[in-house]
């Protein structure tokens, strides 16, 4: 019995190593799960930084309750086993721990929600977005559309023989989102079939796109790079093959990717047109 | 209120309980003892073989699916809609033909009327169609799978990928079998209210009733109060399927989200209906085990009522990022942390009621204690997921498949695994292997960490749950090996226990009426118990009344050293 116990002692103390190698480790390009890692991938926007500190916050309490009681529990079992304790007490009440074990609940959950809420405000939208992308989902792929500039992005799942060097199957596509960095960039996310879900774990991002709505949400990466997530939302038999890929590039190098779209669109309107059907 | 449900049940030629008897006087033959049973320990035993044999199918599923995840890429499965087919099947499997049939219909119905010291069901013959609504249920939700493409729209039959996503009869007939089911529930929660506010022994109030008849009751509430809705939501979604009409439609003015929030009105309750008979049994077995009274009667009958109450008003944590009005967010996250103050007084009452005893290592208290272990690790998770910043992270991972696992596997089942440790000498009049049983804990407790723990991991890295291939990147492949080593020593474990049932109900020793001595009134009668149950009942003085019989005898036959107290300290709480 207690063996079983102290094996969970290890786990922790197993985590808490593994963690702390992990920050050492210098930071990979792409974002997506990394060797060895049992937290969240690394953030790339204020609001998954802010997650991701209060979930740790969070880990911090709830080992503590759960150690607590685990320990109580193998203690409790390992004291007063029929052997060493062979004549059982008889009381059935005790107020004052009872209250305590009660209010002592009450606080902490008091101590979690505040940050709760005021995460919850600075999550829920931005004041000024620079930039507004609409994001379709449709089985099995996702739309991206840029209304300033008159971009629509049909961003597909590569398949295994057209990957390129590094990229990973399952998670790579064939036209990314590309967004600038330090900019706040709006999301208004929908879906013209049935329910997907637009989920981007190192933005703190996850956003269902429904059909007959939209949703807003928004995001502002700070730093550059190639960052994947995955629909999170059950879509049909090929859920698991709707990757979302982002990528964040300096400002200067987003105007130009704008521009070279406005031409190639120009020239080839016919041909897109055609592409979308 | 009694006379109400009983005159309209024999207006319908169903006779009340003591109608039954003489039915039971002499020896049915197997089709009458079987299929026309009236019997409440028959029944029961009927729930709890179906429980069984619905259990391993449903383990089948599973088992092809952790095959099919520990190596990325497609191994095993034809295709996403195969597998998508598997996710949903496992999952209502689960959970409306295994541990509801298992803990509501198996060990609530073998043990509420004896726990209360009644001969029977209040209507015996609505337990029989309760009963047999469930095997044609399974029946459809099984063919399902095997007709056209299957249902794949996972548990929760989101539309429109349940409605426009999925033509075929499939889904239809997984809507009719719970439909079938939610009958089955309502007509056996309407029995379990009426068997139990009608007809405990004299001197039982609700004060000195046992806790897991509590707990059924509750339970039996929940279930009124919640079926119907998902009854509701998915006759909306047949109509929306086959008549044109559109309640989740958006180009025809309807909704998707709306069958969401019809859904989890039902679908978190459900958690707590699967849950609550589950610490019912673990109230029963601690203060057995530990030879001491429980801790806190009162607060664990009383929790259970909040948590019931608080349960109904929570379902929209399901949908965080639907998303909805931040004041909707947060009325929701903040009822959601309130349920975790009455889950907490249970952990703590039961911890309280092993300090101090004297504990007996027999196998149901073992898998009392590797539930209290695993349970609150599902219930603190749980408030993980409830806060609604980190949810928008976690929604869809394999976390919320560790979380849920944890409470409804780790927590739910093994209630179920210590309530057939702890009942079967009773049900059988034989004991089972203590050695097997030890073992088949060990392998389970062992298997089912290694299986669900790494899954928090798995979940925190980014990899969305209800996905049959997942990248090659990171150590997924490696975490998703480990969960599946694991599944196999659970398994294992599993069916030590199947083979240890099977072993003993013609091996084991013989039990006798009262082998733990334990402190409810099942234990007065014969193991197994006769069709009548008791043919004199005692007049209930406390929550433990065989404690009470066996201090009266000690006392009269100059055994024991104390008296016996006098009625009024009897009673616990
Ligand atoms: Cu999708």
């Amino acid at each position: 019995m207690l063996k079983r116990i102290a094996a969970a002692a290890p786990a922790v103390l197993v985590t808490a190593a593994v963690a702390a190698a992990q920050a050492v480790v210098a930071l990979p390009a792409a974002a997506q799960p990394q060797d060895w890692r049992i937290g969240f991938q690394e953030p790339a926007t204020e609001s998954a930084r802010a997650i991701q500190d209060f979930h740790d916050l969070l880990f911090v309490i709830i080992v503590g309750i759960t150690v607590l009681v685990a320990g109580l529990l193998a203690y409790v079992i390992f004291r007063y086993r029929a052997s060493r304790n062979p004549v059982p007490r008889d009381f059935t009440h005790n107020t004052l721990i009872e209250v305590l074990w009660t209010i002592v609940p009450v606080i902490i959950l008091v101590i979690i929600a505040i940050p709760s809420f005021n995460l919850l405000y600075f999550l829920d939208r931005t004041q000024n977005p620079e930039l507004t992308i609409e994001v379709t989902g449709q089985q099995f792929s996702w739309v991206y559309t840029y209304p300033d500039s008159g971009i629509t992005l049909y961003s597909n799942m590569k398949q295994q023989d057209q990957l390129e060097e590094g990229e990973p199957y399952l998670l790579a596509v064939d036209e990314p989102m590309v967004v600038p960095i330090d900019t706040n960039v709006q999301l208004l996310v929908t879906a013209s079939d049935v329910i997907h879900s637009f989920g981007v774990p190192s933005f703190g991002l996850k956003t269902d796109a429904v059909p007959g709505r939209t949703n807003e949400t928004w995001f502002r990466a700070d730093r550059t790079g190639t960052f994947y997530g995955q629909c999170s939302e059950l879509c049909g038999a090929n859920h698991a093959f709707m990757p979302i890929e982002i990528r964040v590039v300096e400002k200067d190098e987003f105007e130009q990717w704008v521009a070279s779209r406005q031409t190639a669109a120009a020239a080839s309107a016919p041909a897109m047109v055609a592409a979308a059907d | 209120m009694a006379h109400g449900p009983e005159a309209a049940a024999g207006a319908h030629g169903h006779g009340p309980a003591h109608g039954a008897h003489e039915h039971h006087d002499h020896k049915p033959s197997f089709f009458v003892r079987w299929f026309a049973s009236t019997n409440h320990k028959d029944i029961g035993t009927l729930y709890l073989v179906f429980s069984v044999i619905a259990g391993l199918i449903g383990g089948l599923f599973s088992v092809i699916m952790r095959l099919e995840l520990q190596d990325p890429g497609v191994q095993y499965l034809a295709d996403g809609q195969q597998w998508n087919v598997f996710i949903t099947a496992h999952g209502l499997i689960m959970v409306f033909f295994v541990v509801m049939p298992a803990l509501i219909g198996g060990f609530g119905n073998w043990f509420v009327p004896l726990m209360i010291g009644a001969p029977d069901m209040a209507f015996p013959r609505m337990n029989n169609i309760s009963f047999w609504l469930l095997v044609p249920a399974f029946g459809l939700l099984v063919a399902s799978a095997l007709v056209g493409d299957g249902a794949g729209t996972g548990w929760t039959v989101y539309p429109p990928l349940a409605s426009i996503g999925q033509p075929g009869p499939s889904v239809d007939m997984g809507i009719f079998a719970l439909h079938l089911a939610g009958a089955s529930s309502i007509l056996g929660s309407i029995n379990f209210i009426t068997t139990i506010l009608n007809m405990r022994a004299p001197g039982m109030t609700l004060h000195r009733m046992p806790l897991f008849a509590w707990a059924l009751l509750v339970t039996a509430f929940l279930l009124l109060l919640s079926v119907p809705v998902l009854g509701g939501a998915i006759t909306m979604l047949l109509t929306d399927r086959n008549f044109g009409t559109g309640f989740f439609k958006p180009d025809l003015g309807g909704d998707p989200l709306l069958f969401q929030h019809l859904f989890w009105f039902f679908g978190h309750p459900e958690v707590y209906i699967m849950i609550l008979p589950g610490f019912g049994i673990i109230s029963e077995v601690l203060p057995v085990f530990a030879r001491k009274p429980i801790f806190g009667y009162k607060a664990i009958a009383a929790s259970s009522v909040v948590i019931a109450f608080l349960g109904l008003l929570v379902w929209a944590h399901h949908m965080f990022t639907t998303p909805s009005p931040t004041v909707v967010l947060v009325f929701f996250m903040m009822s959601s942390f309130l349920i975790g103050i009455p889950t907490g007084i249970k952990i703590f009452n039961w911890v309280a009621t092993l300090w101090r005893g004297t504990i007996e290592f027999k196998t149901p208290l073992i898998f009392a204690a590797g539930f209290i272990s695993q349970f609150t690790i599902g219930g603190i998770t749980g408030i993980i997921v409830a806060i609604f910043p980190v949810d928008w992270q976690l929604h869809d991972t394999y976390f919320v498949v560790a979380h849920f696992h944890y409470t409804l596997m780790g927590g739910a089942v093994f209630a179920v695994f210590a309530g057939i440790y702890y009942w079967f000498p009773k049900i059988t009049g034989r004991m089972m292997n203590e050695k097997l049983g030890k073992w088949s804990f060990a392998l389970m407790y062992i298997g089912f960490n290694l299986t669900f723990l790494i899954q928090h991991t798995i979940g925190l890295d980014g990899m969305p749950r209800r996905v049959y291939e997942y990248p090659d990147v990171g150590n997924l492949v490696l975490y998703n090996r480990i969960s599946t080593i694991g599944a196999f020593v659970l398994g294992l474990g599993i069916l030590l226990t199947v083979i240890n049932i099977l072993r003993s109900v013609k091996r084991g020793p013989v039990a006798g009426p009262d082998p733990w001595k334990a402190n409810t009134l099942e234990w007065f009668s014969t193991s197994p118990p006769p069709d009548n149950n008791f043919d004199v009942i005692p007049r209930v003085r406390s929550v433990e009344p065989m404690k009470d019989i066996r201090r009266q005898i000690a006392y009269q036959t100059g055994t024991g050293s104390e008296a016996p107290p006098a009625a009024e300290t009897l009673v616990r709480g």
